[in-house]
């Protein structure tokens, strides 16, 4: 068994907060389903529907700015308070990432 | 499996192989009423039925296709072109074993380019790394690799086939290098059931970021061999709990999927989240059904890709319409408020138990057979003498044993 890779070490839970730049690993697509109108992540043995605020913030995962990035420009966008939209983004970018559609950039 | 996450995004799990997690809701093929919004979101190609292994509990139908019977590059290709026209969005490259297919990388590569997410699931004993590099740089985008139990031993007894583990591990290991995303998928039943802890254990050393603990469903040869396979109700429920415990300990580190055994459950599963609905299954030879057993159903006619668009045997098929919506249903699914929920569960078990498609899975607490039906695995888990297994190969399945039927 030459060939077989090193044992590697356990993964551990990443935990999102305000710093965490994330991005879609490669195999995770987000594109447009034109035949059906909507927004879709294709995933492993998984399609996921994210509704427009969620696919706006995954636009803007580009693994150089921060959640707390994302987080103000879509306060200034939408005229919301900050802290309502971080804590929103957060909640949804930490189930993303337990569910490994999103990773540390 | 629909699971509302705690904001702005939804989740629809693809009920490969008549399965569909937890007994929680259809996945939804999509709210719009186009020609796309009723189109299948999966495709299962059962490329081959040709396999190394001999499981005893295999989805293939007890009759497998020949190989001189199978599709041709070409005809496979223009599948996968039909299949994204239609608003397909994910294909599962199944088998049989799907390497054994010598043009996979000519299926992978259309597949890939008309924008189709492509799934490779393999027993990977057959797999080189060479040929594995091929499937990524053509576009491969995921693969689901079997494991038949983490004692080597008994894997290579249940699969009929020695020294499985050990290409495994290789196979995963590759996977991982090419950066590829691994699922390991564990068939559970009586003689693995025990291991549960250690395969998802297995599978988090193999660095998947998903494992399936998959309960063998029963049809086909998993039906045949079901004396020998049924887990006791007390060994599924420490399983199950087992399951609950590792899904706390490796949350963000692995994605557990529990594909529990009917026979134990409250409600029938929405088998393929129901007939017609969401996913269409084609044949080695190109027959193209509703699932991948629905050719137990007798009488069922079914049309071929070399015959028929797959646009038109999905939307206007007589075995596609047959059982599609809930209008075929008869007492008591008709009046149910859950027929939308599960769909009276699963056409082919209804037909097998009951002779009748059209009645209600004996899964379900209101078949007038539920109770005989649970018996039959009460009984059978819990004899002390299991029976030899009837290996999975051509021919394999006429020496049936006589614990077949319910009725």
């Amino acid at each position: 068994m030459s060939e077989t890779s090193e044992p590697r070490s356990t993964p551990t839970r990443l935990i999102v907060t305000g710093e965490t730049k994330l991005v879609l690993p490669r195999h995770v697509k987000l594109r447009h389903d034109a035949g059906r109108g909507r927004w879709i992540i294709l995933a492993p043995e998984r399609v996921f529907n994210p509704d427009d605020t969620a696919v706006e913030v995954l636009k803007k995962l580009d693994g150089q700015r921060s959640v707390n990035d994302i987080a103000l420009d879509l306060s200034q966008e939408y005229q919301a308070p900050l802290e309502v939209v971080t804590d929103d983004i957060v909640t949804m970018l930490q189930d993303l990432t337990d569910k490994g559609v999103l990773v540390k950039a | 499996m629909n699971e509302i996450a705690p904001t702005h995004v939804t989740e629809t799990a693809m009920p490969v192989c008549a399965r569909t997690a937890d007994g929680s809701a259809a996945p939804d093929p999509g709210p719009d009423p186009a020609l796309c919004a009723r189109a299948p979101i999966g495709m299962l190609c059962e490329l081959t039925h040709r396999c190394p292994l001999q499981c005893p509990y295999c989805s293939n139908p007890v009759e497998l296709e020949r190989v001189n019977a199978e599709l041709t590059t070409a005809e496979w290709q223009d599948v996968m072109r039909q299949a994204a026209a239609l608003g397909v969005l994910q294909i599962h490259l199944s088998g049989g074993e799907p390497t054994a297919r010598k043009d996979l990388e000519e299926i992978v590569k259309v597949a890939a380019d008309v924008g189709l997410y492509t799934n490779l699931i393999t027993a990977g004993v057959t797999l080189t790394r060479e040929r594995l590099a091929k499937l990524v740089e053509v576009g491969l985008d995921h693969v689901q690799l079997s494991v038949q139990d983490v004692d080597p031993e008994n894997a290579d007894r249940i699969a009929a086939y020695k020294g499985g583990m050990a290409k495994k591990i290789q196979v995963a290991g590759w996977v991982k290098e090419h950066g590829l995303p691994l699922t390991i998928n564990c068939p559970i039943h009586r003689q693995n059931i025990h291991n549960v802890p250690r395969m998802i254990e297995f599978a988090v050393e193999m660095g998947a970021g998903r494992v399936e603990i998959a309960h063998v469903q029963y049809y086909a040869w998993a039906l045949v061999n079901r004396a020998s396979l049924m887990p006791t109700r007390e060994a599924f429920m420490v399983a199950a709990k087992q399951v609950e415990e590792a899904r706390e300990k490796y949350k963000g580190v692995i994605v557990i999927d529990a594909i529990v055994p009917d026979y134990y459950a409250k409600f029938p599963k929405p088998c393929m989240g129901g007939w017609a609905r969401g996913i269409v299954n084609v044949t080695p030879s190109g027959r193209v059904l509703p699932c991948h057993a629905a050719e137990s159903i007798k009488g069922l006619p079914f049309d071929n890709i070399k015959d028929r668009p797959l646009a038109d045997i999905w939307l206007n098929g007589e075995a596609f319409q047959k059982y599609r919506g809930t209008s075929w249903m008869k007492e008591p699914c008709r009046s149910c408020p859950r027929k939308e929920i599960d769909y009276g569960g699963c056409r082919c078990q209804a037909f097998a138990l009951t002779g009748d498609a059209t009645n209600t899975d004996p899964a379900c607490s209101l078949s007038p057979l539920h109770a005989q039906w649970q018996a039959v695995a009460e009984v059978e888990s819990h004899n002390p003498n299991v029976p030899e297994f009837i290996y999975r190969r051509v021919g394999g399945a006429a020496k049936k044993p006589e614990t077949h039927n319910a009725s």
